[in-house]
């Protein structure tokens, strides 16, 4: 009977990928940085990924969901297009973003302070993508770099890269703010 | 090896991502260059405060349930409600007229559903696994547990003197709402007591219902609605939920 072949699939679904909502949340908190985008995205992302369940064969749960949100999220950034900036790919524009900020402040010396979370929120959601996404994935998502290669769709090689310029920018911007606080 | 190189590997040596060979091989760069040192260091003090930082986001309980409904759902909606609509609609003459009527068969039918779908709740607590999302004993750990997960604060109290061993919480999806559910266990036995908000404060006494072979008590007080589910004996239910309410009542009051 469809009816219960339907919902023994959704139970299936439910207790495979219900688990991880928060994460889902999480990730389209950052990339949307508004709560109410992020929940219509989410919602999307749970009815495409049961829609597709059947199909699914791995990777793991998490890294799938998480690549499901990434469309989701990149169709709501081509809505906005014209207001704000798509996801840039493109090795050129992110050559453009200063990295290396050593300069002449010597690291060892600087000691973070620590910030609240709200603070440390701003900062990352105010890093550039691809970066940005990196660096949730494995910062707060805790993915492997195997895993975020999975779920972005880039080689191992691009996750390791795109991870360092955004740890690079944060702690950039951590730094810029501190001496504007001083 | 080169800086630029070690400046992208440190990041996996951080991150506990590369092999013994190359951990080896960025830690020789490291050790003998003092700029990247310095980096490394830096990003290892940044990776600990964001560490000590809460970033994630928990998703609002709501969003939850609008996942939930959205799904195929155990059995077909009861079309005795929509069927009944229909009736009242039709005329309005009879429906002004049979309003009363239609409203209280709507409410007995809502009723009856909802204690479906508590006992239902309650099997599938019992599927390996899916009992609970926070384990204690401990009704400080439990009741904080729910805070941002549902609109309401259950009551988690803790019953172990009196023979009802509290063992942990679990978020639950009752009439497609997300409900507190708190779990004891009687021996072997577990009780799940579901908690949900309701719009009326006024008491209302305890009620056994029983429906595949569990009891369900059902009673509502100070804004709350409760269903105590278990397949433990009637007599016994009716004392874990007349203890529940003297330890409630006295956590009110004390």
């Amino acid at each position: 009977m469809p009816v219960s072949d339907d919902f023994q699939k959704a139970q299936r679904f439910r207790e495979a990928a219900l688990p991880y909502l928060d994460d889902v949340y999480t990730l389209a908190r950052y990339l949307l940085r508004d709560a109410s985008d992020a929940e219509d995205a989410v919602q999307e992302c749970y009815l495409r990924a049961l829609k597709h369940f059947d199909s699914y064969r791995g990777p793991a749960m998490k890294p799938w969901l998480f690549a499901i949100l990434r469309n989701v999220c990149n169709a709501e950034y081509a809505r906005r297009a014209h207001s704000h900036a798509a996801i840039e790919d493109t090795p050129g524009a992110a050559d453009q973003t200063p990295i290396w900020q050593e300069g002449d402040a010597s690291p060892e010396t600087e000691v973070l302070r620590s910030r609240d979370a709200g603070a440390i929120r701003k900062m990352i959601d105010a890093l550039a993508e691809p970066f940005k996404e990196t660096f949730v994935l494995r910062e707060i998502n805790n993915l492997s770099y195997r895993e975020i290669a999975e779920a972005v769709g880039a080689p191992v090689g691009t996750v390791m890269s795109r991870l360092a310029r955004a740890r690079a920018m944060l702690r950039a911007a951590w730094m810029a703010e501190e001496e504007h606080s001083k | 090896m080169t800086c630029d190189e070690a400046k992208i590997l440190l990041h996996a040596l951080l991150d506990n991502e590369l092999d013994a060979g190359h951990a080896r091989e960025v830690e020789a760069h490291i050790a003998t260059c003092p700029t990247c040192k310095a980096e490394f260091a830096a990003q290892q003090e940044m990776k600990r405060v964001l560490a000590d930082a809460s970033l994630r986001y928990s998703a609002p309980a709501t969003l939850r349930a609008r996942i939930e409904a959205s799904m195929p759902q155990a059995r077909p909606q009861p079309s005795r409600r929509s069927v009944l609509r229909g009736f009242a609609m039709g005329s309005a003459v009879s429906a002004l007229a049979a309003s009363g009527v239609v409203a209280v068969v709507l409410r007995q039918d809502d009723q009856q559903r909802i204690l479906s779908e508590v006992v239902s709740a309650h099997l599938r607590s019992l599927q390996a696994g899916h009992l609970i999302d926070v384990v204690s004993t401990d009704q400080h750990t439990v009741k904080p547990w729910f805070n941002g997960k549902l609109d309401v604060a259950p009551p988690v109290i803790d019953l172990t003197a009196q023979g009802f061993t509290l063992v942990g919480g679990r978020l639950d999806y009752i009439d497609a709402r997300a409900i507190g559910a708190v779990v004891y266990k009687r021996r072997q036995h577990i009780i799940n007591l579901f908690v949900s908000q309701t719009a009326s404060t006024e008491h209302r006494p305890p009620k056994t219902q029983t429906m595949q072979g569990f009891n369900c008590r059902r009673w509502g007080e100070r804004g709350l609605n409760f269903w105590a589910v278990s397949d433990i004996g009637n007599d016994e239910l009716a004392e874990f939920v007349d203890k529940f309410e003297v330890a409630m009542k006295a956590n009110v009051e004390g």
